[in-house]
């Protein structure tokens, strides 16, 4: 049986020599693979990691392609550290989509940009109502939050199709599934920089992620609100001890996880689509729990994870796009580089031993 | 004390044993005659279940070596010891409640036998040993004594040369305490060897020949119990001369300070207690003793009086007559009622979380500046770290470094910080729950001092404790719990620890010699 046993002293090098061992790891057992599977293992390997960092274009949409993970990221951070498991997270992002996407058709002529304040504020009304359905099922009737913010999005997810199909349908899309397209005031645009002109699809989104770590690193470290999730996750009898308000506590995080997942979407629609259409979300929410746990639970860790997450998608999409490797193989490749992660991870706090017997 | 090579069942040599950089067991040779009850004796995490667990194949040694009748062994698993005539009896019991006492006894058998025969062999052991309990009863219908009693069958059913209880006694009552060491007596007298383990110096000196003292996962002495004494044993065991204490004659108070009138509460799960119609009060100056076995409502009781639940009425607690029943933890707190979970960590405290966001967990408001709403919000480590220094000097709590997690302190430690926290508050009305339960005995001899001195500078306290010693070295007034209801309350003057142990064992009978006082 294999026992592992905490070490005294998580080693200040191993912190740095872990990572890179994983990477290593990884490469050699992608390469292993994609040699067997009768893919050039160099070129592959090129295409995942370094051709998304080949140009200044394409490192741009890594940010812009981390930018929804980490706010989804971020949100879920504060649940699961409060030992709430929403794991509906892409659910919340379409709901909040749509509400925005409501909002934003029904003033078809407006231009100025302050509408984009009100569209995100929809998004995360609309996206934390959505958690707020596990929130109080779990509050109340002590319902799993596990199942319920699941199922919830299948449920999202078919009732935008039914919305783009049906209401909000855009009677000139020939038949197409989509709205019509968005008014210019809840568009977000793209940053031209000086000169140099637009950055790939860089846009204005980025910058609620600027805000956004710092924040929440406070919220979480420095306010009564981080220690009473703190609490609450590490010791739920202790934080009753203390006098806190375990449910309030387990509504306001699903209600936080689930307006930021709506906001991601808001940003991901009005930067990148325009219009609604039946997919919004390409399973950033589902993406962001893996971002949250390869953070650590921290709003820095969750930043370098969004982008390591974001930068292997789409090198799996250049490979695909290039090469041909289908999305399965590089959804493998992807596996293996967690795996590796989280053990690195792992063996930093502990060391393994080998024992016989069954007990 | 000299044995005959020959009388030997069970001799181990250098047994060493280690969890990380933790050492369990170093060095530690037993020898264990034929038909002799050997004690095993210690302070908690001094390695008594470390090395039954070794003797019984459920943790392997890392060196050292077993000899059962001069032949070399090594067991590897519960199954070979079983198979040499090893049987033990564990703290917590493994049976399953759903199951009948045959059923249980059944599938822990290694060979395999029809269930009719099972019943009758175990009528026949119940008879021939008095372990009498009904093969067709549902586990789950029977009472913690009986349950001991099949565990027992189990393991008199292998024929056993030796047996191994584990603090057989912590969950007993003292009738059922009595009647078990006759049995084990009877059992030694027929030639089966008893391993006994315990930290109660009186069991061991009443049923042990010979007593081995461990501490710190050494073998520091084996002794002849019918020789000794339990000061001599308390001394061995820890090492220094332990301090009494001192109680001084206290002017009593006839103010009642805290009371408790019909509360009633059901049970919120499956395996809780409902508390019914529990009465209670204590005046200023007092020790209110609360005896029972664990499991009888305690944890219950206490949440309730703690605020960390609220009771049904307002009026069913009062503090000094004024209503507090639906007051929440923290107004209590800001009252004066200071309360101690009996779970140390994970409920009076954070493992993970310094001693300073400890002490501000349960005081966060006494921090926070009313004139700013925003330093409100914040977490404000500073002034509790001021504080939870001087709460670390004043209480006389041994950290490894300034302001270590909580985790890195020991049990007693621990519970020194904990019970000094609520004492920094200067609480009118004291309400603890097996403050010492599982402390060295260092520690608890100066946590029961602590609380001598509370109640003597006219601070009420209430001990919730399963330690009869403890119940009757501290209290003025004394009552019981069992299954969620509260006996009366009687003068500790009279009552006796046997009238005491009936009303644990749920017999609540009216004890004629003495009147209640109310």
């Amino acid at each position: 049986m294999i026992t592992f046993i905490p070490r005294d002293k998580v080693s200040k090098n191993w912190i740095i020599i872990a990572p890179i061992l994983s990477i290593f790891f990884t490469i050699f057992f992608g390469l292993l693979i994609f040699t067997f599977l009768g893919y050039n293992p160099l070129e592959t390997l090129y295409q995942i990691f370094v051709s998304p960092f080949s140009r200044i274009d394409r490192i741009s949409d890594i940010l812009v392609k981390a930018c929804p993970l980490i706010i989804i990221g971020t949100g879920l951070m504060l649940c699961f550290k409060s030992n709430v498991w929403n794991i509906g997270a892409e659910g919340q992002f379409i709901m909040g989509a749509l509400l925005a996407g409501f909002i934003a058709l029904s003033f078809p002529n407006i231009e100025t940009k302050f509408f984009l304040l009100i569209t995100i504020f929809a998004g995360f009304v609309g996206g934390a109502l959505w958690a707020f359905i596990p929130a109080i099922l779990k509050t109340k009737l002590n319902v799993n939050e596990i199942l319920v913010s699941l199922m919830l999005v299948y449920v999202a997810m078919l009732f935008i199709d039914f919305i783009v199909r049906g209401p909000l349908r855009d009677p000139m899309s020939f038949g197409f599934p989509l709205s019509k397209p968005y008014p210019e005031g809840a568009l977000i645009n793209k940053i031209p920089f000086p000169g140099i002109g637009f950055l790939g699809q860089l846009h204005y989104g980025i910058l609620l992620v600027v805000l956004l770590i710092p924040v929440s690193w406070i919220f979480v470290n420095k306010t009564l609100g981080g220690f009473k999730i703190n609490v609450l996750g590490s010791a739920p009898q202790a934080a009753k001890f203390a006098g806190f308000k375990q449910h309030s506590i387990t509504i306001t995080v699903l209600l936080l996880s689930g307006g930021l997942a709506g906001v991601a979407g808001v940003i991901e629609v009005s930067a990148n689509i325009g219009q609604l259409q039946p997919e919004v979300s390409f399973g950033y929410g589902f993406t962001a729990i893996i971002v949250a746990f390869l953070g650590r639970l921290s709003p820095i860790g969750i930043l370098f994870a969004g982008i390591i997450i974001a930068t292997v998608k789409l090198g799996a999409d250049n490979a695909q796009m290039t090469m041909g490797i289908p999305k399965v193989v590089t959804g493998l490749f992807e596996g293996i580089l967690l795996f590796f992660l989280l053990t690195g991870e792992t063996l930093q706090k502990y060391k393994i031993k080998w024992s016989e017997g069954k007990k | 004390m000299a044995k005959k090579e020959l009388d030997i069942l069970l001799k181990a040599t250098k047994i060493c044993k280690s969890f990380g950089n933790f050492v369990a067991n170093q060095n530690i040779d037993i020898s264990i005659a034929k038909g002799q009850i050997h004690a095993l004796l210690g302070e908690n995490g001094a390695g008594k279940s470390t090395l039954v667990k070794i003797f019984y194949g459920v943790l392997q040694p890392d060196s050292g070596s077993i000899e059962i009748n001069k032949q070399k062994i090594s067991i590897t698993s519960p199954n070979i010891a079983r198979k040499n005539g090893i049987g033990m009896v564990f703290q917590h019991f493994s049976l399953f409640p759903a199951l009948t006492v045959a059923e249980n006894i059944l599938i822990a058998l290694d060979n395999k036998i029809k269930f009719k025969k099972v019943v009758d062999q175990i009528s026949k052991l119940s008879k021939e040993w008095e372990l009498f309990v009904d093969p067709l009863k549902l586990v789950s219908e029977l009472s913690v004594g009986e349950k001991q009693r099949v565990e027992i069958i189990r393991c008199l059913m292998q024929n056993p040369s030796l047996l191994i209880m584990d603090e057989p006694t912590s969950v007993l009552t003292p009738q059922e305490i009595k009647n078990l060491f006759k049995i084990l007596k009877k059992l030694a007298s027929s030639g089966c060897s008893i391993l006994y383990i315990s930290h109660k110096l009186e069991e061991i000196i009443e049923l042990a020949d010979e007593v081995t003292i461990l501490k710190s996962g050494k073998s520091i002495a084996s002794i002849d119990a019918k020789k000794t004494t339990t000061n001599f044993l308390a001394e061995t065991m820890v090492g220094k001369k332990i301090t009494e204490l001192k109680k001084a004659i206290r002017s009593k108070s006839k103010k009642i300070a805290f009371e408790v009138k019909n509360l009633n509460k059901m049970k919120d799960h499956e395996f809780g207690i409902s508390l019914r119609n529990i009465n209670l009060q204590v005046n200023y100056g007092e020790i209110l003793g609360v005896a029972g076995i664990a499991g009888n409502g305690q944890v219950e009781l206490m949440e309730i009086l703690s605020g960390e639940i609220n009771s049904k009425d307002n009026d069913q607690i009062l503090l000094e007559k004024i209503p507090i029943g639906k007051t929440n933890i923290n107004e209590r707190r800001k009252l004066g009622i200071e309360t101690i979970p009996e779970e140390r960590t994970f409920h009076a405290t954070v493992p993970n979380l310094t001693l300073s966001e400890n002490t501000f967990l349960t005081y966060f408001f006494k921090y926070s500046n009313t004139k700013s709403w925003i330093t409100n919000l914040l977490n404000n480590p500073k002034n509790s770290l001021d504080e939870s220094k001087k709460i670390v000097k004043n209480n006389d709590v041994r950290c490894p470094e300034t302001n270590p997690l909580a985790s890195q302190l020991s049990g007693g430690n621990l519970q020194k910080f904990i019970l000094g926290r609520s004492l920094a508050n200067n609480p009118k009305v004291a309400i603890f729950s097996q403050p010492t339960w599982g402390v060295d005995i260092g520690a608890a001899t100066a946590i029961r001092q602590k609380l001598l001195d509370l109640s003597q500078s006219g601070k009420a306290v209430i001990l919730i404790s399963q330690d009869l010693e403890e119940i009757f070295e501290l209290s003025d007034k004394i009552c019981v719990i069992n299954e969620g209801v509260l006996s009366e309350i009687f003068d500790v003057r009279d009552i006796t620890a046997t009238d005491v142990g009936l009303l644990m064992g749920g017999k609540n009978k009216k004890i004629q010699k003495m009147e209640p006082i109310k």
